[in-house]
């Protein structure tokens, strides 16, 4: 339990550097055919927390949303292909404060860039998992497309996710979710929906 | 054709006025082209940082205006912004946005070029009866390429004056802003890219826009303050009375202006740190900041915080917070802004070995206007330019200030000063605009001999 001090949603003492090299160490060269899970109920499990996330985002219900990250999480779309955030500055880099800030400032009525607010329709498909050096904790490696229609204007982004999921309490919870967005290195326009 | 034989006429004089520009300067595709050879290369235009081509040999492509350009260190250290165009077919030669490369070839034919621009092979030259030494073959390249204190610049025009003279008073900000990193210098480590649908003027009037921020940002100031029982993170003292606030924008001359919110801020080492909006790991890093230099901690911190400047350097150069952002126009209606962001180098160790938690903060800190702030700026921006499809609404008004007896007030060096919230910066430098785009572009692309 975290004490009421360290809470993450107030401040940001979990993203340390121990937290840094984990995650730089986690995503590097994870997918490899020798941890894949075959197990089918398991590859199963995890589909339907990526399914059920991205159906909760393009239903904009982002506190449910939120509800399926770990309170100790990270949402990160890196740069430039593999950046690392220790180096450089990230597309995105939100702790769970920055990442509920995030999902304030949509609401308070101010946020110009998504108002109106953007339509998506998400498909999340190539779902591989892969085992890590720890039990309770998993990667997941899919494909995404986002088709995002504002204000007369449709346009798809693509890339893969990256999910580190941990078992807490009997139930997969999301840590990390890593955006490897395509154009992640070019100019994108209107970049304010949560990928 | 000569650049002044582009398509005209103009009436300058009604499309700048006192108090109002009209809308065909945002949207008009002539003039947009216009503008990419009387601004874009008639003037000393930011390239490239020096962090990016740090070694010998080291290069990125850039755009001087519309041009490709290779922005090289050669190999014998020199800076320069060669053209990315073959002379045999027009191809670009280098296709890479950035690298270490001693010479550049063409994929097309297999030209080869030096990173001087010297041509330095063409494959079975036994089919040719031309001289190759003849200097029209070498690469084109910008005759004049500067750097001010890490800061790339090339010009297109022989005669201009040196850099350090077309900045004049806008180098003292900039070397306030250098000299109170360790070392006096930054690094560029990578970018926020936005892509605008607007003209890339809309960037530029509102880099020293004070009268925005508490409405284009209303979202990221209440997100700042959200968990603070004391409101006062970020740009917060733009809410009440900003006019009044010791903050104020300024006008140099030959197009830069500069917003300087300094003065708000308590003149102490911790002080602009304690406005410092939440950043992922800020508390920790701070905590171990703190531990390792004591009561020394604070000069550090102060590095990892936004520093409230915007210096602006016509036409293209964005140094604000500790972001070095770039204006890339594309088209009249077409805009990319890079922010590229910086981290302090600490090679003395002037931090006591805290650099690497100074920019563990830093570089968090940095993602928070982009992802935050500009976004919104950049929706009103197209905003903008969808509004002023509204042909028979001619006028863009740039008049606040103007003729409030006291408000604006020139210096003996001819810098002119006025409060926070004023548009009197726009209304000088759209000026300067007009004065460039009536002027005759004096623009050569130089090859070695």
């Amino acid at each position: 339990m975290t004490s009421p001090a360290r809470d993450p949603s107030r401040s940001s003492w979990y993203v340390d550097d121990a937290f840094y090299a984990d995650l730089v160490a986690g995503f590097t060269d994870f997918a490899r055919d020798d941890r894949a899970v075959a197990d089918p109920a398991v590859r199963d499990r995890c589909r339907m927390l990526l399914e059920r996330e991205a159906r909760l985002l393009d239903e904009r219900r982002f506190d449910d949303w939120l509800a399926l990250y770990v309170p100790e999480c990270l949402y990160w779309v890196p740069g430039t292909p593999g950046g690392d955030p220790r180096r450089e500055i990230a597309f995105a880099f939100d702790d769970r404060r920055q990442l509920e800030g995030r999902v304030y400032r949509l609401g308070t009525g101010y946020a110009w860039s998504q108002i109106p607010a953007s339509r998506t329709a998400r498909l999340v498909s190539n779902v591989e998992v892969f085992a890590t050096a720890h039990p309770g904790t998993r990667m997941v490696r899919s494909s995404f497309l986002v088709a995002e229609h504002r204000a007369g204007d449709t346009r798809t982004l693509a890339g893969s996710y990256a999910h580190r999921l941990v078992e807490r309490d009997g139930a997969w919870r999301i840590a990390v979710k890593q955006v490897n967005l395509l154009e992640c290195d070019r100019s994108l326009r209107n970049p304010s929906i949560i990928l | 054709m000569k650049p002044d034989e582009l398509p005209g006429p103009y009436d300058w004089d009604e499309l700048v006025q006192e108090d109002r520009v009209h809308r065909l300067i945002y949207t008009d595709a002539a003039l947009f082209k216009r503008e990419m050879t009387h601004v874009f290369g008639a003037v000393w235009t930011y390239l490239a940082h020096e962090s990016q081509v740090a070694r010998p040999d080291d290069f990125v492509t850039a755009r001087l205006g519309l041009r490709p350009v290779i922005v090289v260190r050669d190999s014998g250290g020199r800076l320069r912004a060669l053209y990315n165009r073959c002379t045999h077919r027009g191809a670009t030669v280098c296709r890479q946005e950035r690298g270490n490369a001693k010479a550049f070839q063409c994929p097309y034919h297999g030209w080869t070029f030096l990173n001087s621009g010297r041509l330095s092979g063409v494959p079975w030259p036994d089919g040719y009866a031309c001289d190759f030494k003849d200097a029209k073959f070498n690469l084109a390249q910008a005759p004049r390429v500067e750097s001010y204190r890490g800061f790339i610049f090339g010009t297109l025009d022989p005669d201009a004056p040196p850099l350090a003279e077309y900045l004049g008073p806008a180098a003292q900000p900039i070397d306030e802003w250098l000299d109170r990193h360790p070392g006096a210098r930054v690094e560029v480590r990578e970018a926020n890219r936005i892509k605008v649908r607007g003209n890339w003027k809309l960037a530029y009037d509102n880099s020293c826009d004070g009268y925005h921020v508490v409405f284009s940002h209303r979202s990221l100031l209440e997100m700042e303050n959200r968990l603070e029982d004391d409101p006062n993170k970020g740009m917060s003292f733009y809410k009440s009375r900003p006019d009044e606030a010791p903050m104020y924008m300024a006008y140099f001359g030959r197009g830069h202006h500069f917003k300087d919110k300094r003065p708000n801020i308590e003149k102490r080492p911790g002080a602009l740190w304690e406005i410092e909006g939440a950043a992922p790991g800020m508390e920790h890093f701070e905590a171990k900041i703190r531990r390792r230099l004591g009561d020394r901690a604070a000069r550090a911190l102060d590095l990892a915080a936004s520093e409230p400047v915007n210096i602006n350097i016509f036409p293209n150069l964005l140094i604000l917070g500790n972001h070095i952002q770039v204006i890339q126009p594309l088209a009249v209606d077409e805009t990319d802004l890079v922010w590229y962001g910086t981290a302090v180098v600490d090679e003395a160790n002037e931090l006591g070995g805290a650099a690497d938690d100074v920019n563990a903060i830093r570089l968090r800190t940095q993602e928070g206007f982009p992802n935050f702030g500009e976004v919104d700026d950049a929706a009103n921006f197209e905003q903008i330019q969808r509004g002023l499809d509204a042909l028979e609404d001619e006028w863009v008004y740039m008049h606040r200030g103007l003729g409030v007896p006291g408000r604006v007030k020139t210096d003996a060096r001819g810098v002119v000063t006025a409060p926070a919230t004023d548009e009197a910066f726009m209304r000088e430098y759209i000026k300067e605009w007009k004065r460039l785009m009536q002027a005759r572009p004096n623009l050569v692309a130089r090859r070695e001999p």
